[in-house]
């Protein structure tokens, strides 16, 4: 695989959460491994309850996991060394979100919704406008940069949602069922955009889905099932 | 980027309506901060009106306001001649119902004599009194008007001079007439048995012609008010209080227990005031919670969030306080009784509101704090 020789950003090594105690005890994920490399476009697939989302929650540093080491874009998280704050601003950095109702302030227009997160990491307001344009337009959504969410199609809300999920040039992209609210179409459109964006910022994105229609643009497949990788890794393709 | 602005501006009908009804109620919570003022100002204006420095009034009562005072008409004379005296006047209090215009006016007759003090102090329409008989000066809120007569006893009176924020605690404005006219007016009004009493030949003072409700004096800076009113203490049949003893009366026994009334009415009123925004801002950041969530994901600072709560939270109390503010200047003048406003009570109640507004976001943040990132995922 031409990808295994990219260097790893994602690196799950031995990774277990468990909720609750004693009877109550819940293994969401059990000492899973998974590497994720730059370029990589990957689906985290399985039933509901297979601990997808937690994984998803813990490579975005969001929950910690109960046992195990994360690596992202070399830098190992959850040591006693990080804290929540920490956390956040590698959320900032080097993670980007896609939502599957992408999930935009509705009180803020397209380009002030791309804007936000540059200005959150410290750019200016007149260069944060200018990249939130700069992207839109990219994104061929550029048209409709002052347009307020409630008034944007799905695949436009979709793809002022990528616009601010790449914003700050993430190295990791997590995607939670990102084409659930799009037609087929539109579906292979985004999937298609995501592989492009993928492939020219050399991040790698990592995506929850039940969409059948798109596996086929994933690079890989892993499946989850109660909390264990399945298969180490399949082939899409 | 200013999210709480965004924020409100995307919402802004729902934000001013929400501001409306907080305006509503700070309309209420001034109205009442008014009111409790003006019922002690329209109490100590009365008492502060002849700017007096000593009360000489009968021995043994705290009158002519707590208590009723009758003493006899020349005492005025021989408080002139105490040393420091400066100035004096007799004068006579009495609350009388007159007919006018097919309605009964309830007004305080203030009987005084012209050129001494006791007087109106300030004349906003018309003149002072300038005839010995007939004429007298009334305060705006009795509806009278300069020209209007008025039949006091059984005599006709016209209005030649109006006066503003004059009127006793109970409310009722206030009329100036001639200490003779007023003395007139005593035995008139008096039961009738006293009045038999009088045609039978007993005295004056006992129909109560030729009493006078107290002595005001004003006295040389350069003297103890104390010293005097010690010199007239010793005088067995009267007793003197100073203009500060006087208008602690005032407020200690007169208006005191609705002064109690108003001031506890109105914490209550603040308290309901603060849960309503607490809730206000509570339910504001409940509905904002996925949307809350969302920024946490996205690396936002609590800075960030708490920032979008407590600036919403202190617009809120702002723009309700000065619709309150702005409602309450436009009716004040409809209540009928004196609603006063000072500059003190606007900045007050701002204090008290930015303070609240502030505890009360605590709330919504202690709300916002707690949400999970992850909520934003779903799932």
């Amino acid at each position: 695989m031409v990808q295994d020789k990219r260097s790893a950003i994602v690196e799950v090594r031995g990774v277990a959460k468990h909720y609750g105690e004693g009877e109550a005890r819940v293994d969401a994920l059990r000492s899973l491994d998974l590497t994720v490399h730059a370029g990589e476009v990957v689906a985290l697939l399985g039933p509901s309850g297979s601990g997808k989302t937690t994984l998803l929650n813990i490579i975005g540093c969001i929950i910690d996991p109960s046992k195990g080491q994360v690596s992202l874009d070399g830098e190992m998280v959850y040591d006693n060394a990080w804290l929540r704050g920490d956390l956040r601003r590698l959320r900032l950095d080097k993670i980007g979100f896609i939502f599957q109702a992408h999930n935009l302030l509705p009180f803020l227009n397209a380009a002030d919704n791309v804007a936000l997160v540059l200005q959150l990491a410290g750019q200016s307001a007149a260069v944060a406008q200018a990249r939130a344009q700069e992207l839109l337009d990219y994104l061929e959504v550029g048209n409709r940069a002052r347009a307020m969410p409630a008034l944007l199609s799905g695949g436009e809300a979709q793809r002022v949602a990528i616009a601010r999920a790449l914003a700050n040039s993430p190295r990791i992209i997590l995607a939670d069922e990102p084409t659930a609210a799009l037609d087929s179409k539109r579906a292979g459109i985004v999937m298609d955009l995501l592989r492009k964006l993928a492939a020219e910022q050399d991040a790698c994105i990592i995506a929850v889905t039940h969409d059948e229609k798109i596996l086929d643009r994933f690079d890989h497949l892993f499946h989850l099932r109660d909390g264990r990788l399945e298969d180490k890794k399949e082939d899409a393709t | 980027m200013n999210l709480a602005f965004r924020d409100v501006r995307h919402n802004l009908f729902r934000f001013l309506l929400t501001c409306l009804g907080l305006g509503l109620l700070m309309t209420v919570v001034l109205a009442m901060m008014g009111i409790y003022n003006g019922l002690v100002a329209d109490a100590l204006n009365i008492v502060k009106a002849p700017q007096a420095d000593l009360w000489v009034v009968e021995a043994d009562t705290q009158g002519p306001f707590a208590e009723a005072s009758k003493i006899p008409n020349d005492t005025r004379e021989a408080v002139a001649r105490l040393h420091g005296v400066v100035e004096t006047g007799s004068i006579t209090y009495q609350t009388v119902e007159a007919p006018f215009e097919g309605a009964t006016l309830r007004l305080y007759v203030i009987g005084y004599e012209r050129g001494r003090l006791g007087g109106p102090h300030t004349i906003t329409e018309g003149r002072g009194l300038q005839a010995s008989h007939f004429e007298l000066v009334a305060d705006a809120k009795s509806g009278l008007f300069l020209g209007d007569t008025l039949v006091l006893g059984r005599n006709r009176f016209t209005v030649v001079g109006l006066v503003r924020d004059t009127m006793n605690s109970g409310g009722d404005p206030a009329i100036f007439i001639t200490l003779a006219d007023a003395q007139v007016l005593q035995t008139q009004l008096a039961p009738s048995a006293a009045r038999v009493q009088a045609a039978r030949g007993a005295s004056a003072g006992a129909a109560g012609g030729a009493t006078i409700a107290a002595v005001i004096a004003r006295l040389d800076p350069s003297v103890d008010v104390q010293n005097v009113a010690h010199t007239v203490r010793q005088w067995k049949h009267l007793a003197a209080l100073t203009q500060n003893e006087q208008e602690d009366i005032l407020i200690q026994s007169v208006v005191d227990k609705a002064r109690k009334q108003i001031g506890l009415f109105l914490g209550i009123l603040l308290t309901v005031s603060a849960v309503v925004i607490a809730l206000i801002i509570y339910t504001m950041t409940m509905e904002k919670l996925k949307q809350i969530a969302t920024l946490k994901l996205i690396g936002a600072p609590d800075s960030v969030i708490i920032g979008l709560i407590v600036q919403q939270s202190v617009a809120l109390g702002a723009v309700g306080l000065i619709l309150g503010l702005g409602l309450i200047l436009a009716v004040k003048d409809y209540f009928p009784r004196r609603v006063l406003l000072e500059p003190v009570n606007a900045l007050a109640l701002t204090g008290i509101i930015l303070v609240v507004c502030v505890l009360a976001s605590g709330l919504g943040v202690r709300a916002a704090l707690k949400v999970d990132p992850a909520t934003a995922l779903g799932g």
